[in-house]
């Protein structure tokens, strides 16, 4: 089709193998599945692009060129369509806490793993003598504990991962995730009718037990995902993360088949949950401490919640974050100094004290030894309830608002003799 | 036949109308650019080539794929260009409007100069915001990310319904249809032209420009 496309030959023996040298037909349609894998072992479909063909035939085309032609339109647009997804956006930030991965099927499309509410988008359709073609994608929306902007915009995000001991219609996006019901969740479910706001919802993303095994449900024939921590060190070959069945393996891939764009996947880290993406903490903890405390489950949660806003599009913020060293001036703290500020705060006084923690094994969110020269961990623990900044506080005797005002012109003096300087600053941020 | 003519809005913020529109503009001609014709002498041609490329926006949470067409990209590129300074030097509530138009172009006998007959516009539509914190800032990069994503899809719609295109060429036409003066690809026939509208909604400014690729001008 004359376009310059990198042919990634892992890809197209695995498109001939699915193929089987037949070529899609009503019923029977050719699906590309994306989906990511985390390095806990979780996996949650993102994407799944369709190649299907109807009975529609338009008899009086031109195939030789006016099918080409638009066939060859078809992939210019399948290409522009692969950047637009959200899935486009994850798979160029995975690395060690997950990977995207593959697979590609005939038959009926399986739509069942995107979750609710998602969305189809028709890359396009062509006519040809013998039926019509169309190409579309269906992707998730639903990325509440993967997409950073998912964070803003539904507050109870982490219910749609809550555990299923806790009797509330969440529902679950993603049938990956383990039911877990433990003893512990009773003492939890206790808990949960008297706070009511967002936050506790998080608690149970706390829960005790580790993810088991995965099934992987209808596609696979029910073959189990364990979680291949030790298979990922183990894995000599650096394409395959993980082939279970030989007709169904999933191999890992960056993006869609017909990109250029390829990234190798390099094997996971295994072992500890290296905890740089904000999902680890949700769904993946294995700490049973915080389940006798709810509470200060609510207030680190909180924390994570901001965090997570910056953390995962822009980690080195944390070196940089005014939390990392106390703050000394009232006037420069960053919003997201405000913010955590007052959810820290907020969380405090829903009546947790930090002395009452009996902390195991914790593992904060994006708690990254090698940069950060204190662990984050203990800063929070240090940090749990900072005092009041003096400027924020009223009750204090400070300044009373009329000595504030008198001030006011002495203050205005030194800006306006200041003016310049402050202009060539400005001049520089723009 | 008549014209089709599409219309794309974006509110955007000052840094990010050049990435805006070049992606907009970009994903346009890849679909209406082919690889360059190779015309051999049966009347048959071969088509060349054409190399594609992703595109990371900086201002913008955007990646976008174009033609790996450095000349094109400049082309483009010098057109938004002027089209922000000219933004920019508008004063009023930065509003403007950058058109995409591909045309034919038909002989016409002497005295007559060429007609040029447009059977595509795509226009966008540019309202420039003022951000004050760098929290909005982060914001909108994410919320013109996002409605990017949606101008694609749209495009993409657009160009699937398979409407009218201009016919093949024959060696001789070849100029008449296609921009043939790219060393690597061979788009359809384009100009680009803006305009800057002030308050009122009338169009001001004198520099309505028009960057005409091909050799012809009035």
């Amino acid at each position: 089709f004359n376009l310059a496309i990198k042919d990634i030959p892992e890809v197209t023996h695995e498109a001939k193998k699915a193929l089987s040298g037949q070529l899609p037909a009503v019923g029977r349609s050719m699906c590309v599945e994306i989906s990511l894998k985390t390095s806990e072992g979780d996996s949650m479909e993102l994407e799944i692009w369709c190649l299907e063909m109807n009975e529609r035939c338009d008899k009086e085309i031109k195939v030789s060129y006016t099918v080409y032609n638009r066939l060859s339109l078809l992939l210019k647009s399948l290409l522009a369509i692969t950047r637009v997804t959200p899935a486009y956006r994850l798979s160029r930030k995975q690395g060690h806490e997950y990977v995207i991965l593959y697979r590609i099927y005939f038959g009926e499309v399986q739509l069942n793993g995107l979750g609710e509410g998602f969305q189809t988008v028709r890359v396009g359709t062509v006519g040809t003598p013998v039926g019509t073609i169309s190409l579309s994608c269906a992707y998730r929306i639903n990325l509440a504990f993967m997409s950073t902007r998912q964070f803003e915009r539904t507050p109870p995000i982490m219910g749609i991962i809550i555990d299923h001991f806790v009797d509330r219609p969440y529902p679950s996006s993603s049938p990956m995730h383990p039911c877990n019901y433990r003893t512990a969740g009773e003492e939890v479910g206790v808990t949960y009718p008297s706070v009511e706001d967002s936050q506790e919802v998080c608690t149970t993303s706390f829960s005790t037990s580790p993810p088991s095994q995965l099934m992987v449900p209808g596609k696979e024939g029910g073959v189990p995902f364990t979680p291949n921590q030790p298979a990922h060190g183990a894995q000599a070959d650096q394409e395959r993360l993980m082939t279970h069945t030989p007709s169904d393996g999933i191999h890992c891939a960056a993006t869609p088949t017909s990109s250029e764009d390829t990234e190798t996947v390099s094997n996971s880290s295994e072992g500890r949950a290296s905890p740089h993406d904000v999902l680890e903490t949700v769904f993946a903890r294995k700490v049973g401490a915080f389940v006798n405390k709810p509470m200060n489950q609510v207030t680190l949660t909180s924390l994570d919640i901001p965090f997570a806003m910056f953390a995962p599009k822009n980690l080195e913020l944390e070196d940089t974050d005014p939390m990392v060293n106390p703050p000394e001036s009232p006037g420069t703290t960053s919003p997201l100094h405000g913010s955590l500020h007052s959810d820290g705060s907020s969380g405090a006084s829903s009546g947790n004290n930090h002395d009452d923690f009996v902390m195991i094994d914790f593992k904060p969110a994006f708690s990254k030894d090698d940069i950060l020269p204190m662990d984050l961990g203990t800063f929070y623990r240090e940090f749990q309830n900072p005092p009041q900044l003096s400027s924020l506080s009223i009750d204090i005797g400070a300044q009373s608002m009329a000595e504030d005002l008198d001030s006011l012109p002495e203050k205005l003096a030194v800006h306006e003799k200041n003016v310049r300087e402050f202009d060539a600053f400005v001049e520089t941020l723009q | 036949m008549n014209c089709r003519s599409e219309v794309l809005e974006v509110s955007v913020e000052g840094r990010q109308v050049e990435e805006a529109l070049l992606a907009v503009l970009h994903t346009v001609l890849l679909h209406r650019s082919t690889g360059k014709f190779h015309y051999k002498k049966e009347g048959t041609y071969s088509i060349g080539t054409v190399g594609i490329q992703d595109v990371d926006c900086d201002f913008i949470d955007f990646t976008y794929v174009r033609v790996s067409s450095e000349e094109l990209d400049r082309a483009l590129r010098k057109a938004v260009g002027e089209f922000k300074d000219a933004l920019r030097n508008s004063g009023g509530d930065g509003l403007g409007q950058m058109s995409l138009e591909f045309y034919q172009k038909k002989k016409s006998r002497w005295p007559f100069s060429d007609e040029c007959i447009p059977w595509e516009v795509w226009t966008v539509k540019v309202h420039v915001v003022a951000l004050a914190t760098e929290q909005e800032r982060q914001i909108c990069r994410e919320k013109v990310g996002e409605k990017l994503c949606e101008k694609i899809i749209n495009i993409v719609e657009v160009m699937n319904r398979h409407e009218y295109l201009p016919k093949m060429p024959t060696q001789s036409e070849v100029d008449n249809v296609f921009d043939t003066g790219l060393p690597d690809v061979q788009p359809y026939l384009y100009k680009i032209s803006f305009q800057i509208t002030d308050a009122l909604g009338a169009s001001v400014t004198t520099t309505v420009r028009r960057l005409i690729k091909d050799t012809l001008a009035l």
